[in-house]
Order: structure tokens, then sequence, then C-alpha cells
């Protein structure tokens, strides 16, 4: 009796074994071929950027800093339409994040057998904490945007690990990240009134009124500066110090034959320390602190009891001419 | 005389380039205090290490940028501003009077 109870137990588990194996298999099959699209999503964007930076970039000898390529010159009334790198680079990064997103969320189930959707499910509790910890309750539906913002910073920087242009040293990307943000920060404000709005540059005295406006517009270029300064020093130090390590192997091995003379030994390795302070850790810090400046400028934006205040004041006055309309 | 002007623009580029990095000794120093109070701090609480850590990053971040604002000053002066100056000159000046 016990014997068969526990030949039963072994039939059973390995019934139930079998099941989960088979569950496994089929949501692998059903999936295969979406994953593969989603993964070639986030490779072939990188592979094309690699691709048209080769094709485009002119044969010169020695160490340049330029800015971006220019790739295409759609002629125009006023002005020649210019694509740059920066353009397609930081399009083709959208499509990368867009690729990641989709094979980390698709095939999402209540009991959770995946390993992407942990680590999709990781994230997005992170990425809410973190807006609702320093936004407040009420900025929760900034995650998206906030997120957004810090994964495409991210993702622009760390694109110099390819050896392509990061989108971020260009000025124009990230000014035009500061100007949205300064947009947002202004539609916060405005939502007291512009009467208020228009008083707050007053304060504390009418003389700094100029002072204020200065201050005003110096939020979003110093939010530019910041970030776009970060990868520029560490595009022109890396180049730098390349080319000085170059230099230096050229020297020592002066005196020997061509061959060997052309074997860069300095520049084995020595760069790839910097690239891990000025690619890693600087690129992803200044996506958090981009990140980090925007909440912390649009939260600090609204005045609730000031917007209270206004919505009353507004419907003190509805009330006021819908009496007068009564009276008559 | 061409020679000459070119090289004073170029020589003045550079000076200045240079002098604007200056300000690099004020992130420096903020920086440096930055990071010795926050060696105080966890020294004093070693539970609160993470949160002074990333505080501290932060902070040094956004101390940083005015050395930033000078060092794109620089940058700008040592690869943009030459040729801008030297074409300024050359379009300016007939060529007359510097030859």
């Amino acid at each position: 009796m016990k014997a068969w109870k526990e030949g039963m137990s072994k039939l059973s588990d390995a019934v139930i074994t079998q099941e989960k194996e088979c569950v496994k298999i089929n949501r692998g099959k059903k999936f295969l071929a979406l994953d593969i699209l989603y993964i070639a999503m986030m490779v072939l964007p990188i592979v094309t950027a690699i691709t048209l930076k080769v094709l485009f970039t002119p044969a010169s000898k020695g160490v340049t800093i330029t800015g971006p390529l220019v790739y295409f010159r759609i002629p125009f009334i006023i002005q020649d339409f210019i694509i740059t790198e920066s353009q397609i680079n930081s399009a083709l990064v959208i499509i990368t994040i867009l690729g990641i997103c989709l094979y980390l969320t698709h095939g999402l189930s209540i009991d959770p057998t995946l390993k992407r959707q942990h680590i999709a499910e990781i994230i997005v509790e992170k990425a809410k904490g973190l807006v609702s910890g320093n936004m407040g309750e009420a900025f929760g539906a900034f995650t998206s945007f906030i997120m957004a913002i810090m994964a495409l910073s991210a993702c622009s920087s760390l694109l110099s690990l390819f050896g392509l242009f990061p989108p971020t040293s260009d000025m124009n990307v990230v000014a035009g990240w500061s100007i949205l943000v300064f947009g947002i920060i202004t539609y916060y404000k405005l939502k007291c009134g512009p009467a208020n709005y228009l008083k707050g540059f007053t304060e504390p005295v009418a003389i700094l009124t100029p002072i204020n406006i200065i201050g005003e517009f110096a939020t979003p270029i110093s939010m530019a500066f910041r970030h776009y300064g970060n990868v520029l020093s560490g595009v022109v130090v890396s180049v730098l110090v390349g080319s000085a390590l170059q230099g230096l192997s050229a020297m020592l091995l002066s005196w020997a034959p061509a061959f060997i003379a052309g074997i860069p030994i300095f520049q084995i390795g020595i760069p790839a320390v910097l690239s891990v302070y000025f690619d890693l850790f600087s690129g992803l810090l200044q996506a958090f602190i981009f990140a980090m400046l925007t909440m912390l400028y649009v939260s600090g934006a609204f005045d609730p009891e000031g917007y209270l205040e206004y919505k009353r004041k507004k419907q003190e006055k509805k009330m006021k001419k819908q009496k007068i309309k009564n009276a008559k | 005389m061409l020679a000459i002007a070119i090289g004073i623009i170029l020589g003045c580029c550079a000076l200045g380039a240079g002098i604007a990095m200056i300000a690099g000794i004020g992130p420096g120093i903020g920086e440096g205090n930055a990071v010795a109070k926050a060696c105080e701090a966890i020294g004093r609480q070693p539970e609160s290490k993470s949160a002074v850590t990333s505080t501290m990053i932060m902070g040094c971040a956004i101390a940083e940028t005015t050395g930033l604002y000078a060092l794109i000053i620089a940058i700008l002066l040592i690869f943009v501003a030459p040729s801008i100056m030297v074409g300024v000159l050359t379009s300016a000046v007939p060529a007359a009077i510097l030859l």
C-alpha cells in the first residue's frame, strides 16, 4: 500500500512537471517569432547607425574633434534643412528603446514564469517609487514622461560605447529636451492664474524683476549645458588622451621596423578605463540628474494652495455673474 | 602682417581658454567639501551610507555645473572661435593693408 502511494505521488509529480514543461515549451514557441522581431528591433538600429557612420566618415589622417557629421541636406526656401548624425542617432535610439520595452512586456501573465516579466516589474516599481517619492503622489502620472527622458538620455550617452556619436553631445538635442521641460514648468506655474504668475516675478522686491526673468530663463539653459558639457567633455578628453597615447607609442617604437612600429601598445586597454568613467558612469549619472531636476522643478513649480484659491475665486466670480443674470 | 594677426588671434584664444578654466578651482573645492562632509556623515551613521552617497553624487554633479560652463567656453575658444575670428579678419580688412 505504502509503495503504491509513493508510486502514485511520484507519478503525479512527474505529470505536473511535464505539464509545466509543456506550458513553457508552448510559451516559448508562441513567442519565438515575436522575440526575434523585438531583438532585431533592438540590434538593427545600432548596426544601421554604425553602417551610416562608416559610409559617411570622410577619410582623414590624425585626430580631429568635430561636430556631428551631416548626412543629408534637404533644400528648403530659406535655408537648407540639414539632417545630421545626432538626429538620425537619436531616432535610432528611440527605436531601440521601443524594442526593449516591447521585448520586456510582451506575453505578460498573472503568475509570471518569464524572467523578463520580473525585470519589467522591477523597473516599473522602481520608477513609480522614484517619481512618487520625489514629486508626490499627485504627480504619479509623470512617471512615463520622466522615465522616457531618462531612458533616452541614458541610451543616447551609451551609444559612445559603440564608437558612435552620442546625440547628447550635440547642444541642439539636449536643448530641445530642456525647452520641453521649461514648457511644462511654465504650464504648472500658470495653473495659479496668469496674474499670479506675473506677480511672482516681482517678489520679494519689485527691483529684482530683471534678475528674476533672467533666472527663469537660466533654468533650461543650465539644464542643457550641464548635460551637454558633461558628455562633450568626456568625448574631448577621450580623444585627446587617445591621440597622446598614439604619439607616445609611436615615439617609443620609432627605432623598430615599420610593422612593429605600427602597433599602438599604449592604446590597448588604457582608454577603456577612461571610457568606464566618461561613457558609463558619467552618462548614466547625467541621465539620472536630468530626470531628477525635471522632477524637482516641475513639482516645485506647482503651488496647490494657490491653485485651490484661484479656482475658488473663479467660481465666486461665476456665481456673482449668475446672480446678476438671475436678478435681471 | 596677416601671419602676425592670425598668430595673435590663435594665441589669445588659447590664453582665454586657459584663463576660463581657472573656474575649475571653485567646483573642485566645493566637491571636496561635500565629499568630506559625506565621509563624516557615513562615519557617524554607517547605516545611512547608501542615502548619503546618492545625495552626495547628485550634489557633486550639480556643483560641477559652473566648472562645465568654463569648460564649454574653453572648448569653444579652442575649436570654434579661431576659425570664425580669422574669417572675420580676412573678410573685414582689405588684403592690401594686411600685406
